[in-house]
């Protein structure tokens, strides 16, 4: 008789659909991954049938000669409800180590139930809680991929969300522009970079920009070379670009890189270019007369 | 090239652009640890930031491994790639020298920011760069 791999755990989980639930449940609580801080047991409860049902009816239907592939279409509802879940959870703080453990905490009750159901036949019982095993560790390992999946997505979110947000042009004094670069300045940002200026000159009739790269940590020959392509993507705009915030660190690393500014003018503080920037368009900082009596 | 020190202290792969933000990072996080002096570090760092652009526009990518040398307490950066190889390295390293768009000054730069640069390339199996300062 050939014995299909999994038929008694299937028809535990038919049989005794609520049993495997309270055990599993039962083993969260064990080992602290319920979280009855986060959930009440109604909804963890939920959750879990979910899972399980899911989970039962894809096992009904699976080729256990086969290796198991989550990604196949079979276990796509188990996917989709486990996706669900695991957003919930994560969402209220779950970590990815405690959702893990929140799948295999369905192992060991079902071995035991399995353990009672085929005590006469020891060799079915190893196959099929094999099995059974290798389909719960890659669910759990399907955790983590969606973990870091999500993660990944979170970080590339947030890069772009930093490109926006780091070359913000803003308007100092009539027709004077500035922009101040923080970090890394790569070909993609220099781009942004070098559009929004360029569009900021034109809404503002700006005559004098200022670029400044106190926040700039390392100016390699393409990040010089940026910096020298928008000066003069500025002049060809009919204004004039003033580099500020060139270290005395950076100078003399960019003097031994061979780079040279030409005919860019450049100044080391923000202070000194502002200067410099007001003088161009004509207008002067005083201090005023003390009128106080 | 020398013998290779015991295991790296890090290593950074290049891939994309924003791996050479991260192999400046992380040298520079392994000169703090050496105590190092600010304008040694933006030099190095610096240089760390053209060899690493260079292995990726030119070599397909790379991985730049970051070596603490003792006696004198120095770092060393090893970078490699599998790309096509610099045929002539004496051109490649002089200024103005570029095959790309680029301002041609990376790696005669890098070798002036660096106490010692140590390069060998060889046609269809790739370079390896190795730069070395003081903290």
């Amino acid at each position: 008789m050939t014995v299909a791999p999994t038929t008694e755990v299937s028809r535990l989980l038919r049989e005794d659909f609520d049993s495997v639930l309270d055990a599993w449940f039962a083993t969260q609580k064990r080992e602290g991954v319920r979280r009855p801080d986060l959930f009440s047991d109604r909804e963890s409860r939920r959750q879990l049938a979910d899972l399980l049902r899911a989970f039962s009816e894809a096992l009904a239907r699976i080729d256990l000669d086969a290796p198991v592939d989550i990604e196949a279409e079979i276990w796509s509802d188990l996917r989709l409800a486990l996706s669900e879940i695991t957003l919930v959870r994560t969402e209220r703080g779950v970590a990815p180590w405690e959702m893990t453990a929140f799948v295999l905490a369905l192992k060991q009750p079902v071995f035991e139930m399995l353990q009672k159901r085929l005590t006469g036949t020891p060799e079915q019982l190893l196959q099929e809680a094999a099995n059974f095993g290798r389909i719960v560790d890659a669910f759990a390992m399907h955790i983590n991929e969606y973990f870091i999946a999500e993660r990944d997505e979170i970080i590339e979110r947030q890069r772009a969300e930093m490109m926006e947000l780091s070359t913000p042009v803003v308007q100092l004094w009539e027709r004077v522009l500035t922009i101040p670069l923080i970090g890394t300045l790569d070909s993609m940002r220099a781009q942004e970079v070098m559009e929004n200026l360029l569009n900021a000159i034109v809404e503002h009739s700006a005559e004098v920009v200022i670029v400044d790269i106190t926040g700039v940590r390392v100016v390699d020959t393409q990040v010089a070379q940026h910096l020298l392509r928008t000066a003069a993507a500025v002049r060809l705009m009919g204004a004039e670009a003033i580099i500020s915030g060139i270290s005395p660190k950076i100078a003399q690393t960019m003097v031994e890189l061979g780079v040279d500014v030409g005919e860019v003018t450049t100044r080391p503080t923000i202070r000194a270019a502002l200067d410099e920037a007001f003088r161009r368009v004509g207008f002067r900082i005083g201090r005023v007369e003390d009128t106080r009596v | 090239m020398s013998a290779p020190p015991a295991r790296p202290a890090a290593s950074v792969e290049l891939r994309q652009e924003r791996d050479i933000a991260a192999a400046r990072i992380a040298v520079s996080k392994a000169m703090d640890a050496m105590g190092a002096r600010a304008l040694r570090k933006t030099r190095f760092v610096t240089a760390v930031s053209e060899i690493a652009r260079n292995a990726l526009d030119h070599g397909g990518g790379g991985v730049i491994e970051i070596h603490r040398l003792e006696r004198p307490l120095r770092i060393m950066i090893r970078c490699r790639d599998e790309g096509p190889g610099i045929a002539d390295i004496d051109r490649a390293m002089t200024d103005g020298f570029s095959t790309a768009r680029s301002m041609g000054k990376g790696l005669g730069g890098a070798r002036r920011l660096v106490e010692a640069f140590r390069i060998e390339s060889r046609p269809g199996v790739g370079t390896t760069i190795e730069m070395e300062a003081r903290p």
